[in-house]
């Protein structure tokens, strides 16, 4: 049995512009021990996804299994239990964190929600993650504009270690850090997993960072997973145009400059077209592709391509 | 020939810091120059000090900014308000906050018009609209009556495009003018300024924190850390043969230069500790992060020496790794 099992999940939002479909049927499981990556450009509802997930947002239609538990229909009570084991990290750890509370207070808080230990058990948990995280034991009386970003992300990692989980949603985690920040954030959350034998649904924009640390990827276009693969499998043998647009857009070092990989814009997802969401923009459109939605269907296994014509690129 | 710009031992101050030290570069004619560094790095109050907008608390204590024979640090508000916008233009990470959001994107560009060319109200809208075709926003005489909301982050950055080059400057700073974006409008966005900059013989101040955009956009390399610059060279020499220990230690730290390179393998090499431990460091800034640091090395700010031709660095103690086989500089 699956972790995370997501069976064509829909999050819809009423919006001025009419129906706004952020996240439009997706299929994802996760397994135990597992990262999977979801990639995709602002808009195409990876961070709706994310929160969905742990039900922060309700869906619309579809199933979040967690442990074979489908935690759609939960109520409130029976989700704070299963919310211990399914934590979220954000990009902006210092929006995350009230600045009028010190870290101790910060990171007691959902240990006295979820009833865990006496105030001295309480105590002994945060240091132990306190210096998990690489931070130092004085931290705990400090607030959290005395730290800098990476060290704020070090809370934010802190805080969803607390409760022993065993799913964590990081949405962006290392978006807002600068470069020599990043890896040593990447790292620590390695080790965690590592440690504490965790899984991860990694949601990013940056496809480098996902290639180095997903296991698993899914690249997410206006609602929909267009491709999903293992990671080396991804990168050696991209078969949908997005994903190859994507990679082809990275600035690189080692290869000359291109132009740009894609014209356009991405388009609204209260406006989403007809047939293949992405035949706007891409390079290979047909009348096929204008008029049928396609099938996200197994080109190999472990591969699958919402592609009408998936077998003839390559 | 002078170069376009000439910034010499520029030095900013605050009352309780000094943000950039020392700080010299030139740049020529149609020339894209990078500024490379991260946040703290001082390359953002180093644009706005070639405009003359530095916050009030900051200070040029020292140094100099000639552009086009005249310095810059000794002109009157009169004089720069003349010339920015005319000559020098700037862009900036968000659009959104540097565009009136009441007002409509033709008027904005036609403003610029008429302070600095004088031009009529229809004229400056016939001229927008063919700036706005010039920066390829589709169905410009539609688009010309929009409101900013109405457009997309990279049609938006497009309108901060077609202000800046209205009236043809010879210099355009762009600061960050792809971060906000997804990268496939990023590529969309670097390739009209460099069409622009050709078109317009324009030199461009290309002020960013990634490498990917350095490596394929720029023709000259300046890297900062912590208010110094610590590195300056060719983007070819810098990315095959970094030489000063926090260049080499960003390449390294970075996931996008490792191809094959996947956590399975081993963890990312990190550069240790924050930018914070610069402050009140009396020798090199980077001395505290640094894995080759000595003891003279907290004795004063090293000089840039001139390791090769077209290159600089301000360590004393690097060595290329050109020297060692090259299975070693493959691996950064």
């Amino acid at each position: 049995m699956p972790l995370l099992s997501v069976s064509d999940l829909k999050t819809h939002y009423k919006s001025r512009d009419g129906l706004l479909r952020a996240v439009d049927g997706i299929d994802l499981v996760v397994e135990r021990g597992e990262t999977v990556g979801l990639v995709g450009e602002s808009g195409c509802g990876k961070s709706t996804l994310g929160k969905t997930v742990l039900r922060l947002v309700d869906p619309t239609a579809g199933h979040i299994e967690f442990k074979g538990e489908d935690i759609t229909v939960l109520d409130q009570r029976n989700l704070q239990r299963v919310r211990r084991s399914i934590q979220m990290i954000f990009q902006d750890p210092y929006a995350s964190l009230n600045p009028r509370q010190t870290i101790g207070e910060i990171l007691e808080a959902p240990l006295v929600v979820h009833k865990v230990g006496d105030r001295t058990e309480r105590r002994q948990i945060i240091a132990n993650i306190v210096a998990k995280v690489g931070l130092p034991a004085e931290s705990i009386n400090r607030y959290p504009h005395e730290f800098s970003g990476g060290q704020r992300q070090r809370i934010g990692i802190a805080r969803a270690l607390l409760l022993n989980p065993e799913l964590i949603v990081c949405d962006e985690p290392v978006s807002a850090l600068d470069l020599s920040i990043q890896a040593q954030i990447l790292n620590l959350l390695l080790e965690m997993k590592k440690e504490f034998g965790l899984s991860y649904l990694f949601i990013s924009h940056d496809l480098s960072v996902v290639r180095y640390f997903a296991d698993r990827v899914m690249v997410m276009y206006l609602g929909r997973i267009v491709e999903s693969a293992d990671n080396a499998t991804l990168w050696s043998d991209p078969r949908h145009p997005y994903t190859r647009a994507l990679m082809e857009a990275v600035p690189d070092p080692s290869r000359p400059r291109q132009a740009a990989p894609l014209g356009g814009d991405l388009p609204s997802p209260s406006d989403i077209p007809s047939g293949c969401r992405f035949h706007t923009r891409c390079p290979l459109a047909t009348d096929l592709c204008r008029a049928d939605e396609p099938e996200f269907r197994a080109i190999a296994p472990g591969h699958q391509v919402a592609c009408h014509f998936a077998d003839r690129i390559n | 020939m002078a170069p376009l710009l000439q910034v010499d031992n520029l030095t900013i101050r605050f009352p309780r810091a000094e943000p950039v030290g020392n700080l010299s570069f030139e740049i020529e004619q149609g020339e894209t120059l990078a500024i490379v560094g991260e946040s703290g790095s001082g390359k953002s109050l180093t644009a706005l000090a070639l405009m003359q907008l530095l916050p009030r608390a900051a200070k040029i204590a020292n140094g100099h900014i000639t552009f086009g024979g005249r310095d810059l640090t000794k002109l009157d508000a009169r004089e720069m308000r003349h010339l920015r916008g005319r000559e020098i233009a700037m862009i900036f990470q968000e659009p959104m906050t540097s565009l009136n959001p009441v007002m409509t994107i033709g008027r904005q560009i036609g403003e610029v018009l008429k302070v600095h060319e004088k031009l009529s109200g229809k004229a400056a809208r016939e001229r927008a609209i063919e700036l706005l075709r010039l920066v390829r926003i589709p169905a410009p005489e539609k688009r010309v009556d929009d409101y900013p909301h109405q457009l997309s982050g990279g049609m938006r950055q497009r309108v901060m495009i077609a202000i800046a080059v209205a009236c043809k400057p010879k210099l355009l700073i762009a600061d960050e003018p792809t971060t906000a974006l997804d990268v496939t409008i990023q590529a969309q966005v670097l390739d009209l300024l460099d069409t622009l900059r050709r078109e317009l013989q324009m030199a461009v101040v290309l002020i960013t924190h990634d490498l990917g955009v350095v490596a394929q956009w720029a023709d000259k390399v300046v890297v900062m850390y912590a208010g110094r610059k610590v590195e300056q060279a060719l983007p070819g020499d810098l990315f095959n043969d970094p030489l000063h220990p926090y260049t080499r230690g960003l390449l390294a730290a970075s996931p996008r230069l490792k191809h094959d390179f996947h956590y399975r393998d081993g963890a990312l090499t990190e550069i240790p500790g924050s930018i914070v431990s610069a402050v009140g460091e009396a020798g090199c800034p980077f001395r505290p992060r640094c894995n080759q640091a000595r003891a003279s090395c907290s004795h004063h700010v090293p000089q840039l020496i001139v390791p090769a031709a077209d290159r600089l660095v301000a360590c004393p103690f690097t060595t290329s790794l050109k020297a060692v086989p090259h299975a070693a500089a493959l691996s950064l």
